[in-house]
């Protein structure tokens, strides 16, 4: 019985790796070669060319380094900001603190159609829209309420005597945050990071309502930009879609540990 | 303890303004424009009371969508979830290159679902894809022994252009996804699982399944309620796929309310009606936040 499931567990494994690996195998073949013989056929030539093209005539250097630049500064932005809610929520006692968190808690479960369109008119109306300046506030703001709810529920692990000993001391508040709240929470900075990293880069929905000009395209949605210059070169299409997929898989990789604290944190804990 | 009492704005003051600002604002926002017929682009609109809803609800595509937001939620709530739990408990104990099947199972939950989109319209695609061409060379085998079926009608099967194969197609690009997210939280709740408990039910002569049923699974409960509001909720949200594969096409087969409302929206300008709709999803939404947020509440509790 066991035999059969451990069996069955790595048959779905390789069913699962499957898709990756035969888009791989896709990626350095020629769509001529590829509609001509199918997929099941010995590859006539193989080359990393589809990767060349996309990168430079399907402009992904373009889209990959604006995901970067709306990626980072969100992430800086949204762990600097509920860092703050989430020590004033654990530190101090009054009497907003409950609804407050519930707030931050209500707001992370959204479907972000019901914030799209008023979204899209505040940019417009800040004179933001078709900028990044637009999707990193966006980012930054929303992920607050996971962020918080993380956050709070790490710092709540850590005794409140280390504060306390430095209120006797007479420390002012800020420097406590900074010199204890901080550097004791790193841990759950570092799962956070590595978790929203792979969602504000992987997010398409908010890039394309919040964004018109193609040059300012974060990948994900210059990817659909890509299908439509290169319709039916599936291989280059395919070559593309890969390459967007890197960052966040050597995010994944690099940081594996932290990236799955980081979702059960959400979940399993508090 | 005794703290200043403007100790706590100071800290929460920034956070909460960008919060109210871009999340509970818009929230409430779209509630009064779904009574609006703003497009998009005047800078006035007009008060049309409940003309949106009569509209929608009298709307075919708005029924086709919803009713496929169901059958989605459907599918996840059942497949993927069993899935993700079965490999948990297997991939559990001790089992020889574990990290390496669970990576496997977890990688797709890195890619974006772009990524994921194109990659499975590639994989769907009749001529070119993996599956019809893998179809094509398994018709061509039984054909050679002596069944009577046509290779080439395996490259005529419209995965994603069959309007009674398309949203099932994407469902399953999406059930791939998210398999390894299930299997994740379950691999947590199960390092919380009283092994006692277990221990002793082996004791008693209780069969895997009976340990199972009654010792393991009334454990996960938590786990198990946290994976079925996310899960319900990702299926209503469901967006990036039905976009980039289909548009909700063909003939709105594979169309879902998040898609039928971007297109409303941001295709045709109608703002308000977008609106109407993102209200209704919303509405059916809340019911599992608030699941979700009583479970907060509990633990706050205890």
């Amino acid at each position: 019985m066991r035999r059969l499931v451990l069996i069955a567990v790595w048959a779905g494994a390789l069913l699962w790796l499957f898709p990756i690996a035969g888009a791989f195998v896709t990626s350095l073949r020629t769509q001529q070669d590829i509609s001509a013989h199918g997929f099941w056929s010995i590859p006539r030539e193989i080359s990393f060319r589809n990767y060349a093209a996309a990168w430079e005539r399907g402009r992904v250097s373009r889209y990959m380094a604006n995901s970067f630049i709306i990626t980072i500064p969100s992430i800086i932005g949204m762990l600097a900001l509920s860092s703050m809610s989430a020590y004033a929520l654990v530190r101090f006692r009054f009497r907003l603190n409950r609804p407050l968190y519930f707030l931050f808690v209500a707001g992370m479960l959204l479907p972000f159609q019901i914030l799209m369109l008023p979204v899209f008119r505040l940019t417009n109306q800040l004179g933001l829209y078709n900028t990044h300046l637009a999707l990193i506030l966006f980012h930054t703001a929303f992920q607050i309420g996971f962020c918080t709810f993380v956050l709070r529920n790490f710092m709540r692990t850590i005794p409140m005597s280390l504060f306390e000993s430095a209120v006797i001391d007479g420390a002012r508040e800020w420097t406590i945050y900074r010199r204890i709240g901080l550097p004791l929470i790193l841990p759950a900075f570092a799962a956070l990071a590595t978790l929203e990293f792979t969602w504000v880069f992987n997010d398409y929905l908010w890039a394309i309502v919040l964004l018109s000009s193609d040059r300012l395209r974060p990948v994900t949605a210059g990817l659909s930009t890509l299908q439509g210059q290169f319709v039916n070169d599936w291989p280059l299409i395919v070559s593309g879609s890969l390459l967007a997929a890197v960052p966040t898989l050597i995010v994944f990789f690099a940081l594996q540990r932290y990236f799955i604290e980081g979702l059960t944190m959400g979940a399993t804990k508090g | 303890m005794r703290h200043h009492p403007l100790a706590p704005l100071s800290f929460l003051l920034l956070p909460l303004a960008l919060y109210a600002v871009w999340v509970i604002y818009p929230t409430f926002a779209t509630l009064t424009l779904a009574f609006t017929n703003w497009d998009g682009i005047s800078p006035t609109s007009e008060w049309v009371g409940l003309a949106n809803f009569e509209r929608l609800f009298a709307d075919r595509i708005f029924w086709m969508s919803l009713s496929n937001n169901l059958r989605w939620v459907a599918v996840f709530i059942t497949i993927p979830t069993a899935l993700g739990l079965t490999l948990a408990l297997a991939l559990n104990r001790n089992v020889r290159f574990d990290r390496f099947l669970k990576i496997a199972y977890y990688l797709p939950m890195v890619l974006a679902f772009v990524v994921i989109a194109l990659l499975w319209a590639w994989i769907y695609h009749p001529r070119q894809g993996l599956i019809n061409s893998t179809l094509f060379h398994l018709y061509g085998f039984l054909q050679s022994l002596g069944f009577d079926v046509n290779p080439l009608a395996a490259r005529r099967i419209g995965w994603l252009g069959d309007p009674n194969l398309a949203m099932w197609s994407i469902i399953a690009a999406a059930s791939w996804q998210h398999v390894g997210y299930v299997m994740i939280l379950y691999l947590a709740g199960l390092k919380t699982v009283n092994t006692e408990l277990l221990d002793a039910g082996q004791v008693d002569g209780a069969s895997p399944w009976q340990l199972f049923r009654y010792v393991t699974f009334p454990q996960l409960a938590p786990v198990t309620t946290i994976v079925l509001v996310i899960t319900v909720i990702q299926s209503l949200r469901a967006f990036d796929l039905v976009y980039v594969m289909t548009r909700g096409g063909p003939f709105n087969s594979s169309n879902v309310l998040a898609n039928f409302m971007y297109i409303e929206a941001f295709l045709n300008y109608n703002m308000g009606y977008a609106a109407a709709i993102a209200v209704v999803l919303f509405l059916i939404s809340i019911g599992f936040i608030a699941v979700y947020l009583y479970r907060v509440v509990q633990q706050e509790e205890r």
